[in-house]
C-alpha cells in the first residue's frame, strides 16, 4: 500500500472564509424559496404604502400648521350693516397699527357669498340674512393666547362686536385626527416589519431543519457557526433584494395611483400632502431595510439554532 | 486536568447518560499515544459509538474529565472546539457524505472549512481521490458510488486534513471483506505517517490484521483494562497472534 498522499501541514489551513457560490452549494435548500421571496414583497409593499401615507400625512400636517400658525380671523357679528362696516374699518386701522401684526385683509363681501353660497344659495340679501364681515390677520409670530388676549382689548374699544378666533384653533381637532393616523401608520410599519421577521425566522429554521444532517457534518469537519450562518444569511440577502425590488415597484405603483386620485380632490388641505424629494429617498430605503432585518433575522435565528448543537 | 506530555486523549473517569437514562458509559479511564493504533470492540449496545462522539466532540461527557491535545474539552468554550475538531479525521459507519455534492467536492470540503483557497485545493484533493482508487468517478454523486466507494470517499474527507486522531466506526461493516482489508490497509497506512488511530470494529478478523494494535475493549459501557495498558501503556503491545497487513 503506498503512502497517503497527504498535503502539507501548512497546506490544510487557510484564511480564505469559507463563502460564497462554493459554501452556498453546500445547503441548496438554504434558499428560502417557495413563496418567500413573494411575502417579503407584500410586506415591502405594504410598508411602503404605509409609510408614504404617515410622510403625506405629515408632510400635510406640517404646511398646515405652518399656514395657520400666524392666522387670526376677525368677526364682525353685527345686524346692521352701516355700523358694521363702519366697526370694521376701525378694527381693520387699530390692527393695521400693532406691531404684532404682519397682514390685514378685509374678506369681500363676494367672497363671503361664495363661502356661504353652497348653504344658503346664490343671490342672498345681506338684508335677508345678515352675515358677519371678516377680517383677516396674519400675525408676526404665532397667535398665542397672550397675543390674542392683547388684540381682543385693543378691539373691544373700537368694534365692540368683534370676535377674535386663531385659525389653528379651529383646525385643532383635525389635525389632532391626522396626528392618530400618522400614529398608525408609524405602528403599522413597526408591525410589518416585526411580521416580516417572524416570516424570515420561520422560513430560516425550517431551511436549517432541512439541511441539518449535512450542518452537523460541516460541524463535525470543524465548521463554524458563523461559516454555516453566513451559508443562510447569503440565501436570504438574495430572496429578500428580489422580494424588496418587486415590493417597492408595487408600492410606488400603488403611491402613484394614489397620488394621481387625491390630485383630483381639489382641495388646498390635500394638496398639501405630497411627498418631497426626501420622503422618496426614505420610500426607497424601505427594502434596503427589508433587506437588513431578513438577513439579521436569519443570522440570530440560525445562530440561537447552532448553539442548541454541540 | 490536562492530558500529560506525549499522550493525545485522556479520558477520566467518564461517564455519559443520555437524558435521565442510565448511564451508557461508567468510569471509562484511558489514553491515547500519538502514532498508535487502537481497535475498539464490543457488542452492539455496549456503547462504542457514544464512546466514540466523545472523541470526535460531537458529544459532551456528562462527568468525568476529557481531555485533548493537552486541553480539557469538557470546559472548553463550544467557540473553540471547530478548532480541535479540524485536527480529528471521523469517518462514519453510515458514511455521512453530502448527498448533492460531488465525490471530489466531498473530499475538498474539510480543506474548505478550514479556509483554503480553490487553487490551492486541486491537488491534494484528486491526489486523495487517486490514493483511495476514485479517481474516476471524481465527479460521481455518493448516490451512485457503491458502499465500497462511498466509504473511501468518506476516508479521503477524514484524513485530507492531515488529522493527528482518526476515528473510525464500524468502517467496515458495509463492505465485503475484500474491500474491510483494502480500508484496513488504508488505516494503516496513515498510521504509519503518524496518525493516532481509534476503529470501532465487531469483527474480530480485523484485530489480527494490525500488528501493534492495541483493544479497548467496551462491556455494558465499562471499559475493560485488566492490565491497565490503555490507561497506562508501558509500551506498545501487539495484538497476540496479530499479523501485518499482506
Amino acid at each position: 500500500m503506498r503512502k497517503p498522499p497527504l498535503p502539507a501541514k501548512g497546506a490544510v489551513t487557510g484564511n480564505k472564509r469559507f463563502r460564497g457560490t462554493r459554501a452556498a452549494q453546500l445547503v441548496p435548500d438554504a434558499r428560502l424559496a417557495g413563496p418567500m421571496p413573494w411575502v417579503i414583497a407584500i410586506m415591502i409593499a405594504l410598508t411602503v404604502i404605509a409609510a408614504a401615507g404617515g410622510l403625506a400625512l405629515s408632510n400635510l400636517v406640517s404646511d398646515a400648521r405652518a399656514d395657520l400658525a400666524g392666522g387670526v380671523t376677525v368677526q364682525i357679528v353685527e345686524a346692521s350693516a352701516p355700523e358694521r362696516d363702519a366697526q370694521v374699518r376701525r378694527a381693520a386701522r387699530v390692527l393695521e397699527q400693532d406691531s404684532a401684526v404682519r397682514a390685514v385683509r378685509i374678506v369681500p363681501e363676494a367672497e363671503l357669498e361664495a363661502l356661504l353660497e353652497p348653504w344658503l344659495g346664490a343671490g342672498v340679501q345681506n338684508e335677508a340674512v345678515p352675515m358677519p364681515a371678516l377680517i383677516d390677520l396674519r400675525l408676526r409670530g404665532s397667535a398665542d393666547a397672550a397675543t390674542l388676549q392683547r388684540l381682543r382689548g385693543k378691539l373691544r374699544e373700537v368694534a365692540p362686536a368683534a370676535r377674535l378666533d386663531a385659525q389653528s384653533a379651529w383646525l385643532g381637532p383635525v389635525f389632532s385626527a391626522i396626528t392618530s393616523l400618522l400614529w398608525l401608520a408609524a405602528a403599522l410599519v413597526v408591525l410589518l416589519a416585526v411580521t416580516s421577521a417572524a416570516a424570515v425566522w420561520l422560513a430560516a429554521r425550517s431551511a436549517l431543519g432541512g439541511n441539518r444532517p449535512t450542518i452537523e457534518i460541516v460541524h463535525l469537519l470543524g465548521g463554524t457557526d458563523s461559516q454555516i450562518a453566513r451559508i443562510f444569511q447569503r440565501s436570504v440577502a438574495f430572496d429578500a433584494m428580489l422580494g424588496g425590488a418587486v415590493g417597492l415597484l408595487l408600492g410606488l405603483a400603488a403611491i402613484l395611483l394614489l397620488g394621481q386620485q387625491f390630485a383630483r380632490v381639489d382641495s388646498g388641505m390635500v394638496a398639501g400632502g405630497g411627498l418631497h424629494w426626501q420622503d422618496w429617498l426614505l420610500l426607497a430605503a424601505v427594502p434596503l431595510c427589508g433587506v437588513g432585518i431578513a438577513v439579521l433575522t436569519a443570522r440570530l435565528t440560525i445562530l440561537a439554532a447552532l448553539r442548541r448543537m454541540l | 486536568m490536562s492530558s500529560a506530555p506525549g499522550d493525545i486523549v485522556r479520558f477520566d473517569n467518564v461517564g455519559l447518560r443520555y437524558g435521565t437514562d442510565r448511564e451508557v458509559l461508567s468510569d471509562v479511564s484511558f489514553t491515547l499515544y500519538p502514532g498508535s493504533f487502537y481497535f475498539l470492540t464490543g457488542a452492539s449496545g455496549a456503547g462504542k459509538t457514544s464512546l466514540l462522539k466523545l472523541l470526535y466532540l460531537a458529544q459532551r461527557p456528562s462527568r468525568g474529565v476529557v481531555s485533548m491535545f493537552g486541553t480539557d474539552t469538557v470546559t472548553l468554550p463550544r467557540s473553540r472546539l471547530p478548532g480541535f475538531r479540524r485536527r480529528i479525521g471521523v469517518v462514519f459507519q453510515d458514511f455521512r457524505l453530502v448527498p448533492h455534492l460531488s465525490a471530489y467536492d466531498n473530499v475538498a470540503l474539510p480543506l474548505r472549512v478550514s479556509g483554503v483557497r480553490e487553487d490551492d485545493l486541486h491537488m491534494p484533493v484528486s491526489d486523495m481521490l487517486d490514493w483511495v482508487g476514485l479517481s474516476e468517478r471524481a465527479q460521481a454523486r455518493p448516490a451512485s458510488l457503491s458502499g465500497g466507494e462511498q466509504q473511501r470517499v468518506a476516508i479521503a474527507r477524514a484524513v485530507i486534513g492531515r488529522p493527528e486522531l482518526l476515528v473510525a466506526d464500524e468502517p467496515t461493516g458495509n463492505v465485503d471483506p475484500e474491500m474491510a482489508l483494502k480500508l484496513l490497509r488504508l488505516f494503516d497506512s496513515l498510521n504509519r505517517l503518524g496518525t493516532t488511530v481509534v476503529v470501532a470494529t465487531h469483527d474480530v478478523h480485523l484485530l489480527r490484521k494490525v500488528p501493534e494494535s492495541l483493544i479497548m475493549r467496551l462491556d455494558k459501557g465499562r471499559l475493560s483494562d485488566p492490565t491497565g495498558a490503555l490507561r497506562y501503556p508501558p509500551r506498545r503491545e501487539p495484538v497476540p497472534g496479530s499479523q501485518a497487513v499482506p
